[in-house]
């Protein structure tokens, strides 16, 4: 093997590798600002420059093949000084924006010119106007007089996101990027520029001035939309989501998320529609809440007048594999009904060789090992939904999935039902029509696991209060405002929402069939899950960690599509 | 052998006497009685504080606007956490500014961070230190008790370009 030395280390390469990525798989840091890890290098930020010995001048590490016997300095007084140089005149035309720009905190060019510049500017002409606050597309907005142009959106759009949006135009101090005329910055993953974007040049405009970015508290957690599953932060401030990023995941997601996931997978945990205590249904359509225990006696004593065949139970992809493994042994050892079933959720029109799924949630693999399945002559859901039409199913029992949603046909045909349990986070129409209505906690709001659709299992963590869960005493990741805080300041006075996990709330009702499930926390339940069921064996919350882990004795299986 | 130890506490004669030591202490107090007074009728005569002064932080308004555009900077440097600031977006040049702005005035310690990390001088330390409250709410001070008009501020503004 060959061997490049740098700062004195001596490091083996293959042939092909750059300064800059052997320095990196060492842990050596070289500044960098266009150069990332999964695109083609440009080489036009000059940040990286290194000395080499036996080369005239200094070279930049990105885009420089590492040789055998290559000696490089990294912080020799002459690279220190080409990078000074080099920060210099980056920061020539940079405007002094950081108190209004969302990347204040988390920027690059902050950082390098704390560790990087010299502290003062020698520049004392006017700086370069250019186009501020350009709206790029639906997502992004741009900044031209804060750009470094370092070429990284550009290259993501043309060889990740694999459409070419974006160029540069102009020359020398007057370059900016620009979409082709009439077009939009629009590709289903256009906000990871915002994420790669070394200065606040291309910004966020759903996150667009909610919070500085040292203000919130970030959880790791697992996007749900869809059987992806990629790995995401939940960045919380005042117990309000206000944005997902992605997380470094090599066998998932890589560096990046999907528009859809950013988006749209956390505005129903802040939403207004979500059921914020246990209701039932009284005097005909009226719906009025009522405190936990009355809802779960009013439960059990509904449930008792059933015979077991006549009972129905749905699970949900898109709760956890612990809600899921729970409500299979509640139906199969106190209802005694084998009628237990999930509604698959898959669009094939939407997906694509990049991360997005046809299945659009973020566990029905976890579901199903988790014994959501019809077995031994129960009915599938199919089947439920004609039992339901046929009045042969009189009790369906819903956790977090919205049967009614289905067909007009079928939400019809729901009012066949003697009683109709639902267990939802948000109002949606199936709640519209149940007779009880348990308030589930989000997946922001526990401790779980999903299954992806590699088979890979990976932790969801709580990052919201509800009003069973604290932050401190939880072990929640905690903010500033949260470690340093009073419960009398408005952080400590945010909105909780009244809701539990669902296999809380299932173990609550199958305590009072005088069951003994004896569940601590969700963590006691996977412990018997691994112990049962042979795909999870051995596994436990430390083990699948902060990356999650592939469930070993699982092999893909491709399924024929229910809905 | 025993040595008596002279304490002191021990008084002289002369100070044992009493009377004398009387007059002494009077002509102190009569001294003061008809020389030059120090103390003032305090709610009808105010004090005029050096532009030095630090009392309760204030926004700085300027042509019917804050200058504050929502950095958070005050809020992040506060020692007491008793900044609170949302900043939202407006088509002015600014690009942002706080529709909600919060100091918490049984927080404050009047250190003057906020003042010094400011980079836009929006916030600014006024005279005003007659701060009393009766409910707890009242001593949350929004954006209609902290907003004060440029010119009331020149002193301080002036002093802070000078020595800051």
């Amino acid at each position: 093997m060959p061997i490049v030395t740098i700062n004195d280390q001596k490091f083996e390469f293959d042939s092909g590798e750059t300064i800059i990525q052997v320095a990196e798989r060492n842990g050596i840091d070289i500044p960098h600002y266009c150069w990332h890890p999964r695109l083609s290098v440009s080489g036009n930020c000059r940040m990286c420059l290194v000395e080499v010995e036996k080369m005239p001048k200094l070279v930049i590490a990105c885009s420089t093949l590492a040789m055998d016997g290559m000696v490089v300095h990294v912080n020799s007084l002459k690279a220190i000084a080409g990078r000074e140089h080099v920060m210099e005149f980056l920061l020539i035309n940079h405007p002094l924006d950081c108190p209004i720009c969302d990347e204040a905190g988390e920027c690059k060019l902050q950082d390098y010119a704390y560790a990087h510049g010299t502290g003062e500017s020698r520049f004392i002409e006017q700086k370069n106007q250019k186009p501020k606050r350009v709206k790029l597309g639906p997502y992004v907005m741009f900044d031209a007089e804060r750009c470094i142009a370092c070429s990284l959106c550009i290259r993501f759009s043309a060889e990740i996101a694999k459409e070419d949006q974006f160029t540069f135009v102009q020359r020398g101090d007057r370059v900016t990027i620009e979409t082709f005329p009439g077009k939009e910055f629009d590709n289903p993953y256009s906000l990871n520029v915002v994420d790669i974007c070394p200065v606040g040049a291309l910004t966020n405009r759903d996150f667009r001035f909610k919070a500085r970015v040292w203000d919130m508290s970030d959880t790791k957690s697992i996007c749900p939309g869809c059987s992806r599953g990629c790995n995401i932060d939940i960045w919380v401030r005042n117990n309000e989501i206000l944005r997902l990023t992605p997380r470094f995941n090599e066998a998932v997601n890589d560096y990046w998320m999907c528009d859809h996931g950013r988006i749209n997978c956390f505005k129903f945990v802040n939403a207004d529609d979500r059921i914020d205590s246990p209701m039932i249904k009284k005097a005909g359509t009226h719906v009025s809440s009522v405190g936990w225990d009355e809802a779960i006696s009013k439960t059990v004593s509904t449930i008792k007048r059933f015979k077991s065949d006549e009972i129905a139970v749905i699970g949900s992809p898109f709760a956890i594999v612990e809600d899921n493994y729970l409500l299979a042994k509640f139906a199969r050892q106190v209802l005694h009904t084998k009628n237990i079933d999930f509604i698959k959720h898959i669009n094939p029109a939407d997906q694509d060789d990049i991360l997005i799924r046809e299945d659009k949630t973020p566990n029905s693999l976890g579901a199903k090992l988790a014994g959501i399945s019809p077995r031994n002559g129960g009915l599938n859901f199919e089947q439920i939904m004609e039992g339901i039409k046929g009045k042969k199913i009189r009790c369906l029992i819903l956790i977090e999935d919205d049967v009614a949603a289905i067909s007009q046909d079928f939400l019809d045909s729901l009012s066949n039902l003697d009683s109709f349990i639902v267990f939802a986070t948000n109002n949606n129409k199936s709640t519209e029509l149940a007779d009880i209505i348990f308030p589930s906690a989000t997946y922001a709001e526990k401790n779980g696991t999903f299954v992806n659709f590699q088979g890979r299992i990976q932790r969801i963590r709580p990052a919201v209060m509800t009003i069973d869960l604290d932050r401190s005493l939880d072990a929640m990741s905690l903010s500033r405002l949260d470690k340093f805080g009073t419960e009398f300041d408005r952080w400590g006075k945010a909105r909780k929402i009244n809701a539990r996990s669902t296999w809380r709330i299932i173990l609550q009702i199958a305590n009072s069939f005088s069951m003994k499930f004896n569940y601590e926390t969700s963590e006691d339940i996977f412990l018997e899950i691994s112990q049962t069921i042979k795909e999870f064996d051995g596994l436990d919350y430390e083990l699948i960690g902060e990356l999650g882990i592939q469930l070993k004795s699982y092999q893909l299986v491709e399924e024929p599509i229910l809905v | 052998m025993s040595v008596v130890k002279k304490r002191r506490k021990d008084l002289t004669i002369f100070q044992k006497l009493y009377i004398p030591e009387i007059v002494k202490g009077m002509l102190l107090t009569f001294k003061h009685l008809f020389g030059p007074k120090f103390t003032r009728q305090y709610p009808e005569v105010r004090y005029e504080q050096p532009d030095s002064y630090r009392g309760r932080p204030v926004l700085v308004q300027e042509n019917g606007k804050e200058r504050c555009v929502a950095c958070g900077l005050c809020s992040r440097v506060c020692p007491a956490l008793a900044i609170e600031v949302q900043a939202v977006e407006t088509e002015d040049e600014k690009e942002r500014y706080p529709n909600l702005f919060e100091i918490n005035m049984l927080r404050c310690i009047f250190c003057g961070f906020c003042e010094e990390v400011c980079p836009e001088e929006a916030i600014i330390m006024s005279k005003d230190y007659e701060l009393t409250f009766t409910k707890y709410e009242d001593a949350i001070f929004g954006k209609d008790k902290l907003l004060v008009p440029v010119e009331s501020l020149k002193g301080r503004i002036e002093f802070l370009r000078k020595y800051r």
